[in-house]
């Protein structure tokens, strides 16, 4: 830097950026302290959507917790389902069916998929390709039809239950998977060509909002945001939950810690968890989808109306629901954001005594001032982005 | 096996250099909880980072919870992974009421978000902390929200209508 460019420095001014502004990803608001537009401090200050999740769930039975789970991360709700699920099993100490394992790998990936798409959309958007937002959308749209397929629902899925999942993979399921699988690499190409052939894409990313893996890790960063700075660090991999273990795949990493680099390990991730979703539908074994564990588990329900033990089956599982023995547990997952945990203290009843999320979207906003300082204005955008933060699970 | 040399290097290595800080082990469901004693949470904290072999160098979380009518009423929950050993363990502490906690945010800069959500839900005091405020609730809320004598409702006021009537003491 110039002497000159220093002496135009001016008064520094404090700026609310959010929470009703349009790349603030939902109710951020960040308090910039700025000099001229220089960046020097980032203060963000979230808790706009609070709803009191944890307290909720201290007053709710397990499985009724459950949709609650969807609310969090809203763009991949399947994840949430999935880490909540298995700290209850954990607990449980109940090991679930060879098929349900495997839907609910398909079923994990394909809301990463869904959230990648989003998040690479409302980025680019941010950034003024409006474009790629209506392409992702138009692709987020076939796997959230998908879901639909699956279970009836688009967004807040409560798809996976406590035991196994809700309804079983189908054939034209597994032929709309495979529709997908076709169609997203020509897609995938197209986002490619239209992004890393842009040169303000490139510059606007590059070097931005750089961050060291030691300083990452220390900060608590996780999840694609880490890997692109370099941590090869995927639960997935290092700790393999469900029958990941199985399958091939790769973890992709980036060099820099900026920016592009986050943008690429999460495009890299999208062709990844399409690579799982292949070699599960191929390896899908057939089988119940559930535990036989009526108390954990709901009968059908055209078998409710026409024997007098599932009725009263049903009608405990509702009204009672299940104990969890005495314990704590901590489960982690690998979700699209980063590692998304669920810590369960029990006390012996049907409710627990204490449920923290430890979640991803949370940890990573962290970073944000470190990355953003000796920036400008412009770059914290970007940067903002690159975290992908998601309030309904940041605020809980 | 490599989870019985986990295992014996989760709890023997640790146990071994706090004989007398470490109140209570436990194993359950595979994970290694260390119950320590408050006055020395600092220097088990930094045993923990530094150790060539155990090297926790992430802080995935930090929470309270709120056993209402045991003395001291609160435990502080830190929950540590290594990316390079690949193995987790946990570490609590026991608090009473008005007791501060030391903060680790020294040793790891990213417990300052979650040791402000403890003292927003709990309204336990972290020692040391840069920055001691509310993180979700406004500046001027009245309670500590995840305390078990918190209502479900909240406290009725002219925003809350449905709440449950505040306590004199509040």
């Amino acid at each position: 830097m110039t002497e000159r460019e220093e002496i135009i420095a001016t008064r520094e001014v404090t700026l609310h950026m959010g929470p009703q502004h349009p790349s603030t990803h939902g109710v951020l608001h960040l308090i910039l302290d700025l000099q001229g537009e220089k960046i020097l401090n980032v203060e963000p200050d979230i808790g706009y959507l609070h709803r009191g999740t944890e307290k909720i769930a201290e007053n709710l039975l397990y499985h009724q917790f459950v949709p609650y789970t969807d609310r969090l991360d809203y763009m991949c709700a399947m994840s949430n389902n999935l880490a909540y699920v298995m700290a209850v099993e954990k607990l449980l100490g109940i090991e679930i069916t060879e098929r349900a394992k495997y839907i609910r790998v398909i079923s994990a990936e394909l809301s990463r998929i869904a959230g990648h798409l989003l998040a690479l959309g409302a980025w680019a958007l941010d950034l003024g390709a409006m474009t790629i937002l209506l392409y992702a959308m138009r692709e987020r749209e076939i796997v959230l039809d998908i879901f639909e397929e699956i279970c009836g629902a688009r967004m807040t899925l409560s798809y996976l239950r406590v035991g196994g999942v809700r309804y079983d993979f189908t054939d034209s399921i597994k032929e709309s998977i495979k529709r997908l699988l076709e169609l997203l690499p020509k897609r995938m190409d197209e986002y490619e060509k239209i992004l890393l052939g842009n040169r303000i894409w490139i510059q606007r990313n590059r070097g931005v909002g750089v961050i060291t893996g030691e300083d990452a890790i220390a900060l608590g960063l996780s999840g694609p945001a880490l890997r692109a700075s370099g941590v090869k660090w995927d639960i997935r991999k290092d700790e393999p939950y469900l029958v990941y273990d199985r399958f091939d795949f790769d973890t992709p990493l980036g060099e820099n810690g900026d920016c592009l680099d986050r943008y690429n390990v999460r495009f890299e991730e999208i062709k990844q968890s399409m690579r799982i979703i292949k070699q599960a539908l191929r390896d899908l074994p057939e089988g119940p989808f559930n535990v036989d564990m009526p108390g954990l588990v709901p009968p059908p329900k055209p078998d409710v109306y026409k024997n007098m033990e599932n009725l009263i089956h049903h009608f405990k599982y509702v009204s009672q629901g299940f104990k969890a023995p005495k314990g704590e547990v901590y489960s982690a997952i690998e979700a699209p954001k980063g590692e998304l945990g669920v810590y369960i203290v029990s006390d012996g009843s049907e409710k627990p005594y204490r449920l923290k999320l430890r979640v991803p979207s949370f940890h990573n906003l962290q970073t944000i001032n470190h990355m953003s300082k000796g920036r400008y204005l412009a770059d914290v955008v970007a940067i903002v982005s690159s975290l992908d933060p998601v309030f309904g699970e940041c605020d809980k | 096996m490599k989870h019985a040399i986990t295992e014996d290097l989760l709890i023997k290595k640790v146990k071994d250099n706090f004989r007398h800080d470490i109140i209570e082990t436990t194993v359950y469901k595979g994970e290694v909880t260390h119950l320590v004693d408050i006055k020395s949470l600092r220097a088990v904290c930094n045993f923990l980072k530094t150790d060539p072999d155990l090297r926790m160098n992430f802080l995935c979380d930090v929470l309270g919870v709120d056993y209402f009518r045991e003395t001291p009423r609160f435990e502080v929950v830190y929950h540590f992974y290594s990316i390079q050993r690949k193995h987790r363990i946990r570490v609590k502490v026991r608090v009473a009421e008005n007791e501060a906690v030391p903060s680790v945010t020294h040793l790891w800069p990213g417990a300052d978000w979650p040791e402000r959500e403890v003292y927003d839900m709990f309204g336990i005091v972290f020692e040391g902390h840069p920055n001691m405020k509310r993180i979700y609730l406004a500046h001027d809320w009245v309670g500590h929200p995840l305390r078990k004598d918190y209502p479900l409702r909240g406290y009725k006021d002219r925003y809350n209508p449905y709440g449950e009537e505040k306590p004199e003491e509040i």
